[in-house]
């Protein structure tokens, strides 16, 4: 290996060397590792998706540089992405270095969300790695007068078969640049022939951030820097009426205090002085009450104006058939407002020179935030240039995106560039939100206890995955989008089992209490939990075992077979829920459930053991067990890293998890008001993955997430007979419930 | 009025200047001594993202004053704790079951097993457990770092 591994720093210098070719310098592909600042101009790098050169350059030091829309949020896609071109290209790993994220320099793969970086920007980047390997092969044969089909590649050499003097990628290619369009129809690697997809390669990121090497969003610095805090209204709506400027002019290193409508901040010099400033400052805000009462949410949620219904499914007459049903079964169910919780505040920097704007973020989005920045500071797009820097991890649209927005405010009103770093509190209160969901269920069994008719009703925000507005726009009143974006939290609303008739609707709502995004997982999780509950009651009032009636439903043999797998590796006994016995004190039971990813894609079951303590409500969930089908798998232990998270954090979301609020803003601020798990209450993960190498390769980040509520709620009444069907199920919240048995 | 200060981190004396004698140890390790082990979480001493070892013990680092240190406190830091050419037996240990995702939180978690292997060097599961219940990690990673701590202590 040319580089030591702990030198990511050293390889993306000569990585970046590799694209002088676009009239770029060294320096500025090096943005996101130096200190150096950014120049904004100049760059004749194509970013269009469908150029090769947008995807990668060709080095002539026998390294490539892969451009890289999707970014790695903490899940590991930089390493797969590299492992995904290398095997293409037919390099070694480490010959192959990844720039994510940077609006001048990667093409607009879409945000990094979804559960798409690889399914679709991986799929991309192997596109256009493959059709410069055709080339380099037709390259080459030109050169030596050898058919490409007589001819290899390995190690970054192109040479015959037959054996011979080969030729370097780096000498066929003299600039780096090929010129030439991604060949959709190019035939890529067959999957028999893989040495690195399909491997547990090791990490690139880790050596340095067990190091301390590492750089996050929030260890970025540029020179002439200065620092911000800003001042959130204390109650959402309000509005700023005074500032007192006087109350911090004895902060050492003041720069400025920001007022801009009902945005509020200030710039000091050093960071600390900003932390003591934004205490300090005394100001004034309107009253405002705007949010519903806490305790009346589902009401409020219930009398809410609906826009549309989007009917998801509609097979058969639910209706007609609930009426001939021989027993019908109805219930409502509610997930709780949640928050991401990153573990690093937000934050982001931002710098004017010369009538354009450099913004280094964190951001998932850094080609949608461009022109939101754009919007907002009213200039063009071409003018903005947004930096990923990794940060702490987002599970979704967090506050990343926002901390860049009032990092631009901060920027143009003081004239230097400007680091913004938000507080526990800020993260807490002003992250958008997991919205509400509220899911009313009606079935109808047959004389066998078969589901013979369903009918569903989700009462979600209207809106889609588009951009979340930008906090700072909002409150200073800039331009900014008014639309909500909770993601495409309709997804798995219909069901992944042969149901004769069936009836799916989402009331979309014209408002939910907080600014809401998407949030891991989004609405599959709050979905599926609903659905496969409900089927589990109905396979209880059947007095079926949960697998044997999911089975007896399920058609498809994906689907099948990791439901089977996943009870072989759990021991799966087969009875109806309850268990017999439901008098112990410690009370024990497991529950199962099952998703088939926005029915289109990644298959997941999984079975949660449960205890439940009866005299005080609390529960456990010790082991859980996963099988999943993502179709090809790139790297199986990112993977299983992934799953371990969706995992662990869901159970954390389904036992404890709830945004706190009065009637104007948040007021569970910091972890001790809204906890999460920790250690000792962490489950055992056992995960079990069927890999597909010659399939398409399908998400893997968030599906697994998408089954843990119901296989807890199904554990529970298992163990308990008690269906708990409001998250989270907290320890008053089960006591409760077991006390009105 | 700045206050010069003479520190000990990672075995070098570092000078600073500080305007506020509360300023945290975090801000003075990040902001100025440039270093991106300890980490900014909560500011609140919850999630433990900010550890630094103060004389071979786990400190909160924001939210210790620094004035409040005593003179000739020895502290280390994550990078000086081992770094690329010699790792800590917890850092290699880390690395080698790939125990990290977003790592935001990493630094917290090797500091505090660190303190903890210097005390306890053969700690069962349930005490590894017990020993980071005060450092919070999102991504659920939560597995792997057990396992990295029952690694180093050769309990695997």
């Amino acid at each position: 290996m040319n580089a030591p591994a702990l030198s990511r720093r050293s390889l993306l210098l000569q990585g970046g060397a590799l694209v002088v070719g676009f009239s770029l310098s060294a320096r500025d592909a090096l943005a996101q590792q130096t200190f150096a600042p950014v120049a904004t101009i100049g760059f004749s790098k194509p970013i269009a998706t469908d150029q090769v050169d947008s995807f990668l350059a060709l080095g002539a030091d026998g390294r490539v540089t892969i451009f890289s829309g999707k970014v790695d949020l903490g899940t590991g896609v930089q390493t797969a992405m590299a492992q995904i071109a290398a095997e293409e290209l037919d390099l070694p790993l480490d010959r192959v270095v990844v720039v994510q994220g940077d609006t001048a320099l990667t093409p607009d793969q879409a945000p990094t969300y979804g559960s798409l970086s690889i399914q679709k920007g991986g799929m991309e980047i192997r596109q256009a790695a493959a059709t410069a390997r055709a080339r380099l092969l037709q390259l080459a044969s030109e050169r030596l007068g050898v058919p490409a089909d007589a001819l290899l590649s390995e190690n970054g050499v192109v040479r015959p078969r037959a054996g011979g003097q080969g030729i370097d990628y780096a000498d066929l290619v003299k600039d780096g640049r090929l010129d030439l369009k991604v060949d959709p129809a190019v035939k890529t690697k067959d999957s028999t022939a893989f040495t690195l997809v399909g491997k547990s390669v090791a990490r690139i990121d880790i050596p340095e951030k067990v190091t301390g090497r590492f750089t996050y969003m929030q260890d970025y610095r540029v020179p002439g820097m200065v620092h911000a805090r800003v001042v959130r209204p204390p109650a959402i709506g309000a509005s700023l009426e005074s500032v007192d400027e006087a109350s911090v002019a004895d902060v050492p290193g003041l720069i400025k205090v920001v007022r801009q409508g009902n945005f509020l901040a200030v710039v000091t010099e050093k960071e600390w002085a900003a932390v003591k400033a934004a205490e300090r400052l005394k100001a004034t805000w309107s009253k405002w009450e705007g949010l519903p009462e806490r305790d009346k949410l589902w009401q409020h949620v219930r009398a809410t104006k609906v826009t549309k219904d989007d009917v998801t499914s509609s097979t058969g007459d639910a209706g007609a058939a609930l009426g001939q049903a021989a027993r019908t079964l109805e219930a409502s169910y509610d997930f709780a407002i949640h928050t991401h919780g990153s573990i690093g505040p937000s934050c982001a920097i931002a710098e004017f020179k010369d009538g354009r704007l450099t913004c280094w973020t964190a951001s998932q989005m850094t080609h949608a935030l461009r022109k939101q920045l754009a919007a907002m500071t009213g200039l063009e797009p071409e003018a903005v240039r947004c930096i990923y820097i990794e940060g702490s991890g987002c599970y979704g649209r967090n506050g990343h995106e926002d901390a860049a927005g009032d990092a631009v405010l901060l920027a143009r009103a003081v004239g230097r560039p400007v680091r913004v770093q938000w507080s526990r509190a800020d993260e807490h209160g002003w992250d958008p939100k997991g919205p509400p969901t509220l899911i009313d269920l009606k079935a109808g069994l047959d004389e066998e206890g078969r589901v013979a008719a369903w009918s569903s009703q989700f009462h979600v925000p209207e809106g889609a995955a588009g951009n979340v507005p930008l906090v700072a726009a909002d409150l200073a009143g800039l331009p900014h989008e008014t639309t909500m974006s909770p993601g495409n939290i309709i997804q798995n609303s219909a069901l992944p089992y042969a149901i004769p008739n069936v009836r799916t609707v989402c009331h979309r709502l014209a408002s939910t209490p907080f600014r809401p995004s998407w949030i891991r997982t989004p609405g599959r999780m709050q979905n599926t939990y609903a659905n496969e509950a409900f089927l589990d009651e109905c396979a209880a009032a059947a007095g079926a075992d949960p697998l044997e009636y999911r089975l007896r439903a399920l058609k498809d043999p994906r689907g099948i077979e990791v439901l089977k797998r996943v009870a072989e590796i759990a021991k799966w006994q087969a009875r109806p829920s309850p268990v017999r016995d439901v008098s112990g004190d410690v009370l024990r039971g497991r529950g199962i459930s099952y998703v088939k990813y926005e029915l289109n894609r990644t298959y997941v079951a999984g079975v949660a053991e449960i205890e439940v303590e009866r005299g005080t409500g609390r529960v456990r969930v010790p082991r859980f067990f996963v099988v999943q089908d993502c179709g090809q798998i790139i790297n199986p232990d990112g993977v299983r890293n992934q799953i371990d998270g969706n995992v662990i954090q869901t159970v954390s979301r389904v036992l404890m998890e709830e945004v706190m609020f009065d009637r104007g803003a948040v007021t569970s601020l910091d972890w001790a008001s809204y906890p999460i798990i920790t250690f000792p209450d962490v489950p055992e993960v056992v995960t079990d993955l069927i890999d597909r190498p010659s399939e398409k390769p399908w998400g893997a980040g968030e599906p697994s997430a998408a089954i843990v509520p119901s296989a807890i709620s199904n554990a529970l009444y298992d163990a308990t007979g008690v269906r708990l069907r409001s998250v989270p199920f907290t320890p008053a919240k089960v006591k409760a419930a077991l006390q009105a048995t | 009025m700045a206050q010069e200060m003479s520190l000990d981190v990672n075995g070098h004396a570092a000078h600073v200047a500080v305007d506020d004698p509360e300023t945290p140890l975090l801000y003075v390790l990040r902001d100025d001594l440039g270093l991106h082990g300890p980490r900014f979480g909560c500011g609140l001493g919850q999630c433990g993202s900010c550890t630094v070892h103060i004389d071979g013990r786990a400190v909160r680092s924001c939210i210790m004053p620094v004035s409040g240190l005593k003179p000739g406190a020895k502290i280390v830091t994550l990078e000086g704790l081992g770094g690329p050419d010699k790792l800590h037996p917890v850092q290699a240990a880390f690395i080698k079951e790939q125990a990290a995702q977003c790592g935001y939180c990493i630094n917290g978690m090797i500091m505090q097993s660190a303190a903890l292997l210097n005390e306890t060097p053969k700690p069962d599961e349930a005490t590894i457990r017990q020993a980071l219940a005060q450092n919070l990690c999102r991504c659920g990673t939560h597995q792997r770092i057990v396992r990295a701590v029952q690694r180093a202590a050769g309990t695997l």
